[in-house]
C-alpha cells in the first residue's frame, strides 16, 4: 500500500513493520506445526487498518500467518523470530480486542509482501470474533519455547541464503508424497543401471562360451600338437566354469582333478560292499550308498558317473559297465562274466526254469541285476525264454 | 496212427519267438518241420491262418501255450521261403501247404508208373489220384492242383506230357 504523500519524509525514517509480511502459499513446512488458528481477524499496520480484509490468523511453531477469508489465495506470513514482544489491548466500545505485536526491522533481502514500506514498528491483530485470549496464551507459549530455533524449515527465513536452487518447496502431505516419488525414481534408476551391467556381463559370458567351445574343437582336431597335460588343464578350467566339454564326454580317459580324486576314493570305499553283493552293484545303489556315507557334500549323479568312467584308466580294480538295456553297474574287475553266466545256467537247469524274481531271491541280488544276468545268458545262447501270460521265465536252451 | 509230437512241442519256450538270433533259427526250423509233418499226417493241402491258431499244432492245451499270430506268420513266411507254402490271396489268410514239393510228387508217381510197367500208357488225372490201383500209394488222394503241378514238373523233365482226354485232363508217361 502506498503511504500518503505527507508521510513520505516520515517514511524514510520510519521503521517498516507491516512490511515484514511476506506472501506465502499458506502451507506448513515439514517441521512446522500448527498451534492455533482464529478466524475473523483484521490486520492493522500500526494504527491504520490494513488494506486487506478480514481473514483468519494462524499461529504455527515457526510463523504467524494470515489468510484472507474471501480470497484464500491471498495469504501472508511473518516469521516469529521477527517478533520482539507483544501485548494485549482490551476491547472497547465498538472496538474488538486486539493483540499488538512489535517487530524487528525487516531485513534487506526479505521476500516480497503486501507492503513495501511501513512507518510503524508494530502491527495489531483485531479479533472481531473473539478468541484473543487463547491466541495470546498460545503465542506466549511459542515465543517462550521458540521451537522454530530447534527445527529449522527450508522456508525462506531471511538469513541471506535463498531457497536451494532447483529444489521445489515441499510442504505438507504433498511434500511428503513428492519426496517418496523422488526416492522411488532414484531407486528405479539404480536398479536399471545395475541390470545394465548384468546384461553386459551376460553378453560377455556368451562370447566366452563360444570362444571356449571353438578352442575345445580345435583341440579335438589337432590332438597331437597339444600335450596331454595342457589338455587336462584346459578342460578343468572349462569344467570349473560349468561348461561341459564335448571332448571329455567322448574320451573319458582324461578327467578333472576332482573326478580323479573322487574315483580313487570310490575305489577304496566300494571294495567291501561289492564283495558282499557278489561283485556287482547297480549305479543307483552305489549313488545311495556313497551319499548316505558322506552325509554332507553330496555327490551329483553326473560327478559319480564321470568318476566311474575313469576307473580303468586309473588302474583301479573297479569297472563301470553298461548293459544293452542301459542299466549301469559298477563291478569288481575280478568279476568274471563267464563264471557268472555259467553259474546262472546251473541255477536255471537245477530248477528247470526261473523267473528274474526267483533268480534274484536265490542269489541275494536285486531283481534288476538278476534280470540283466539272465538276459546276458540268453544273449550268449545258454538260455531261452518263455513269454506268456504267466510272466517271463528262462529255461536252459535245449534248441 | 496217431501223430507223434516232437519234444519241442512240450517245451514252453517253443511257443515264444526267441530274441536270440541263433536260437530263433533253430526254433523256426523245428516249427517248419512240425507243420509239414502234421499236414502230411492229416493230408492237409491248404491252411487257413485263423483256423490254424486253434489247431493243435499251434495250440498245446496241455502246457497252456499257444503261438501268437505274429509268430505263426513268421513260421509261414519261413515255409514260403523254403518253397513249401504258397499264399492263395493277397491278405495272406489262406495258403497251400506243400509238405512234399511237386518235383518230389512227380518222382513218386513216375516210380509207380515204371514199376508197374505202365510207361507209354495214358491216364486221366482222376485215375491217378483216385483210382483203385493207386489206393495204397502215397499220392492217392492228391488234390488236383498238386497233381497237376507234379505232372508239370515231370513234363519239364521230359518224362510225361499232359494231354486233354475226353472233357478232362490226362497224362502220358514216357
Amino acid at each position: 500500500m502506498v503511504v500518503c504523500e505527507k508521510n513520505v519524509l516520515l517514511l524514510l525514517f520510519a521503521k517498516r513493520k507491516m512490511d515484514r509480511f511476506m506472501w506465502t502459499n499458506g502451507l506448513l513446512e515439514m517441521n512446522e506445526t500448527l498451534v492455533i488458528q482464529q478466524r475473523g481477524v483484521r490486520l492493522y499496520d500500526g494504527e491504520d487498518k490494513a488494506k486487506l480484509d478480514v481473514g483468519g490468523v494462524v499461529l504455527s511453531t515457526h510463523r504467524l500467518l494470515w489468510r484472507d477469508q474471501k480470497n484464500h489465495e491471498c495469504c501472508i506470513c511473518i516469521p516469529l523470530s521477527q517478533v520482539i514482544f507483544f501485548e494485549e489491548q482490551a476491547a472497547g466500545i465498538g472496538k474488538s480486542a486486539k493483540i499488538v505485536i512489535h517487530l524487528h526491522p525487516a531485513p534487506e533481502n526479505k521476500e516480497p509482501g503486501p507492503y513495501q514500506h511501513s512507518k510503524y514498528s508494530y502491527i495489531k491483530l483485531s479479533f472481531k470474533e473473539h478468541g484473543q485470549i487463547e491466541f495470546y496464551r498460545r503465542l506466549t507459549e511459542e515465543m517462550t519455547q521458540k521451537r522454530w530455533e530447534n527445527t529449522p524449515v527450508s522456508q525462506p527465513i531471511p538469513t541471506g541464503t535463498g531457497p536451494k536452487a532447483g529444489r521445489t518447496r515441499a510442504v505438507g502431505i504433498v511434500g511428503i508424497e513428492r519426496k517418496l516419488e523422488e526416492k522411488r525414481k532414484e531407486t528405479d534408476k539404480n536398479i536399471s543401471e545395475a541390470f545394465e551391467d548384468l546384461s553386459k556381463l551376460m553378453e560377455k559370458a556368451k562370447e566366452m562360451v563360444e570362444l571356449s567351445r571353438s578352442i575345445a574343437n580345435k583341440i579335438k582336431d589337432k590332438q597331437g600338437d597339444i600335450t596331454e597335460d595342457e589338455t587336462i588343464r584346459f578342460k578343468s578350467y572349462l569344467l570349473s566354469m560349468g561348461i561341459a566339454n564335448p571332448v571329455t564326454r567322448e574320451t573319458h580317459g582324461s578327467g578333472t582333478q576332482y573326478h580323479i580324486q573322487l574315483a580313487k576314493q570310490l575305489g577304496d570305499m566300494l571294495q567291501a560292499p561289492l564283495e558282499e553283493r557278489g561283485g556287482m552293484m547297480a549305479l543307483t545303489e552305489v549313488y545311495c550308498l556313497v551319499n548316505r556315507a558322506r552325509g554332507m557334500e553330496l555327490l551329483s549323479p553326473e560327478d559319480l558317473v564321470n568318476a566311474c568312467k575313469i576307473f580303468e584308466s586309473l588302474k583301479l580294480p573297479l569297472r563301470l559297465r553298461v548293459f544293452d538295456s542301459g542299466v549301469m553297474v559298477v563291478q569288481l574287475q575280478s568279476h568274471s562274466e563267464e563264471e557268472m553266466i555259467a553259474s546262472a545256467l546251473d541255477n536255471v537247469s537245477d530248477k528247470g526254469s526261473l523267473t528274474a524274481e526267483e533268480f534274484a531271491k536265490l542269489l541275494g541280488l536285486s531283481v534288476l541285476l538278476a534280470k540283466e544276468r539272465l538276459l546276458l545268458a540268453e544273449k550268449m545262447g545258454h538260455l531261452c525264454r518263455d513269454d506268456s501270460v504267466e510272466g517271463l521265465r528262462f529255461y536252459p536252451n535245449l534248441f | 496212427m496217431s501223430f507223434e509230437w516232437p519234444w519241442q512241442y512240450n517245451f514252453p519256450p517253443f511257443f515264444t519267438l526267441q530274441p536270440n538270433v541263433d536260437t530263433r533259427q533253430k526254433q523256426l526250423a523245428a516249427w517248419c518241420s512240425l507243420v509239414l509233418s502234421y499236414c502230411r499226417h492229416r493230408k492237409l493241402y491248404t491252411l487257413d491262418v485263423l483256423e490254424a491258431q486253434e489247431s493243435p499244432v499251434f495250440n498245446n492245451k496241455k502246457i497252456e501255450r499257444k503261438l501268437s499270430v505274429e509268430a505263426i506268420q513268421v513260421v509261414f513266411e519261413e515255409l514260403r521261403k523254403k518253397g513249401n507254402l504258397e499264399w492263395l490271396d493277397k491278405n495272406k489268410s489262406r495258403c497251400l501247404i506243400m509238405w512234399r514239393r511237386p518235383e518230389e510228387w512227380g518222382k513218386l508217381i513216375y516210380q509207380w508208373v515204371s514199376k508197374n510197367g505202365m510207361v507209354n500208357s495214358v491216364f486221366t488225372l482222376y485215375e491217378l489220384a483216385n483210382g483203385d490201383d493207386t489206393e495204397k500209394e502215397e499220392f492217392h488222394g492228391l488234390e488236383d492242383w498238386m497233381l497237376l503241378r507234379s505232372l508239370q514238373a515231370l513234363q519239364t523233365d521230359g518224362k510225361a506230357e499232359i494231354i486233354t482226354v475226353d472233357d478232362g485232363k490226362g497224362v502220358k508217361f514216357f
